[in-house]
């Protein structure tokens, strides 16, 4: 009959409640695998300069003389490509996003190069 | 996955060697163009999956006559080039004389003087 | 002979996703003449060929378009590949199928959307919507992105796929199969589509083959023309059909997208089941030398990627010819006799995607 014809879908919608996440109350789970943005474990980086050379977008600024690790954070694409290529495998990748802002984002890691030891 | 053939021919054979393969029932692809030392149009047929592509290898002086009185849909991919590449390609069925992108610098693939 | 009025349609309009202008020469509420204008979103993505090496580029090519953005990068990387004569191991192009799969499906859905509200039926586009969003979902768990995956690249994939993942996959494609039949059921039968779709803007199939059109738009008008037929990626290895369809008007073009839907979540099945173990990539070292032209059926039709290499790390030309510039003169021969109101169901019909068609 074509009155009824969405009849189980329309049934099913007026028992089921809201499909939608009411954000920004509550989050909506990002899997594992989610692309959110770029992390590094600053202890293990040894500065080659590989990824910044390869950033398609030219995010990130390695400098070896001040043993920094600068990331321009809304200028990255979150497209992987560092981490595959670092030869030290300390970039990973987050699975928050980061929260939009004006301006510019630049996180900056650097690497303490203490050569004492603590006990002394 | 289906043939690819390349064939070279010169501007004035360029009608001739279109009206044989309409006649035999390929449709026109793509006309695509490169610019190394000078231009290099590439006209590509299909029929059944097969490739065909008629090379020219010209500069942007010559005049190139328009297949557009036997694929009347050509005209988009050849206003295309003009206006990109600075090619000559004449009577082309509804020409818009470079306006059909309207961007600020002209021919920005095309040659500039003192180029590499 | 009435009096002739000029009508500028778009750039912006809330039936279009994406802006075109079109100047509508109308005779008292009858198109006579279309002319196009195209340009508003070239982002001169060819030029930067000549910046960013080639295995940089897979991540700009991906970025050509939001909804196709799976199989330009297919593309490129497979035109890539034969320049390089590099074999993908067989794991790797099941997957790639399996993606290139979904990603035809979630296009129609949202085509299908979007139909519905051209014509008021919102209630419609909503449901269509809500099962995308499966899909995308479905996306974002095994690629890391909903939109743009960064997943496809020269030699291989860079991600794999654990069986019982695959097995989810499969029993949530079982699971929306029905409910699609429920919400196409509706599209076919309903009497409102069919009063505003049948007969409305009708293609020969000598016209449709004289204009070039590609795609659903052309196998809608008995043009018989998939790519997937030749065999690329492991396509050779499924078994499956083109789907044609005789009547050229609107609601063949939805029907045909409608089956097309069904087509894919039944690959999608075979490829589950046939997918073998082994390596996801193969390591490629060394820079392209040589030319290729690379054809890839898309969602909206056959895309040509024209690839020239030189020998160095930069490609020395790349060519993306995509579907949407080869249909956009068969749209201009439908407008031709139509009533204005039915102007934004034409443009819809096609599968319009600007930005593709601009890169």
């Amino acid at each position: 009959m074509s009155i009824l014809r969405m009849s189980k879908t329309l049934f099913k919608n007026l028992f089921h409640g809201p499909y939608t996440v009411l954000y920004p109350m509550k989050q909506k789970e990002k899997f594992d695998r989610t692309r959110g943005k770029v992390k590094i474990t600053i202890e293990d980086c040894i500065f080659c300069g590989i990824c910044q050379r390869r950033c398609p977008t030219g995010a990130i600024q390695v400098d070896k003389s001040k043993t920094s690790w600068t990331i321009e954070r809304l200028q990255c694409i979150q497209c992987n490509y560092c981490n595959e290529v670092c030869p030290k495998k300390c970039l990973g990748m987050d699975n928050q996003y980061t929260a939009p802002s004006k301006g510019s984002v630049k996180d900056e890691y650097i690497k303490c190069m203490n050569t004492q030891s603590p006990n002394e | 996955m289906g043939q690819q053939i390349i064939q070279p021919v010169t501007p004035s054979d360029l009608l001739t060697e279109v009206i044989k393969l309409k006649d035999a029932g390929y449709r026109l692809v793509a006309i695509t163009c490169t610019n190394k030392e000078d231009l290099e149009l590439s006209y590509s047929f299909d029929k059944d999956y097969e490739l065909i592509n008629l090379r020219i290898n010209t500069d942007s002086k010559t005049e190139v006559p328009s297949i557009s009185e036997f694929y009347p849909y050509s005209f988009l991919y050849e206003n295309e080039i003009n206006e990109l590449f600075g090619s000559k390609i004449v009577k082309i069925n509804i020409d818009f004389k470079d306006t059909l992108y309207k961007i600020p610098v002209k021919t920005p693939f095309g040659k500039k003087e003192g180029d590499e | 002979m009435g009096k002739r009025t000029v009508v500028p349609f778009g750039p912006q309009h809330p039936v279009l996703p994406e802006p075109i202008h079109l100047d509508l020469v109308l005779e008292d509420e009858v198109v006579v003449e279309a002319i196009p204008r195209i340009g508003y979103i070239h982002r001169g993505l060819e030029k930067l060929v000549e910046k960013k090496d080639f295995q940089q580029y897979t991540y700009v090519a991906e970025r050509i378009c939001g909804i196709c953005s799976f199989m330009h990068g297919m593309g490129y990387c497979m035109a890539i590949e034969e320049i390089m004569e590099v074999k993908v191991p067989e794991r790797a192009q099941y997957l790639r199928v399996i993606w290139a799969e979904l990603s035809r499906l979630h296009s129609h859905l949202l085509w299908l959307g979007l139909l519905a509200d051209a014509f008021g039926f919102e209630s419609l586009f909503m449901q269509s919507w809500k099962m995308r969003e499966q899909v995308l979902d479905i996306f974002e768990e095994t690629t890391g992105g909903r939109v743009i995956f960064s997943v496809c690249d020269i030699g291989g994939v860079r991600k794999d796929i654990s069986t019982e993942v695959l097995t989810k996959i499969d029993k949530t494609l079982a699971g929306m199969d029905k409910e699609l039949k429920e919400v196409t059921n509706v599209f076919i039968n309903d009497m409102s589509v069919k009063l505003r779709t049948k007969g409305v803007g009708v293609l020969t199939k000598q016209q449709a083959f004289d204009l070039g059109a590609v795609g659903p738009m052309g196998r809608a008008s008995g043009v018989e023309g998939d790519l997937r037929s030749t065999g690329y990626a492991v396509y050779g290895k499924l078994n499956f059909k083109p789907i044609v369809d005789e009547a050229g008007d609107s609601y063949a073009r939805t029907n045909v997208r409608i089956k097309e839907m069904f087509q894919s979540i039944d690959l999608i099945h075979q490829c589950i089941t046939l997918i073998p173990e082994g390596d996801i990539k193969v390591k490629v070292t060394g820079n392209p030398n040589g030319e290729h032209f690379m054809r890839v059926e898309q969602p909206r039709g056959e895309v040509v990627y024209y690839a020239k290499a030189n020998g160095s790390k930069n490609l020395d030309r790349l060519r993306v010819r995509t579907p949407t510039f080869a249909n956009i003169p068969a749209l201009l021969e439908t407008l031709k006799g139509c009533a204005l109101a039915d102007v934004p169901i034409l443009i819809l019909t096609i599968d319009p995607c600007i930005s593709c068609t601009e890169r």
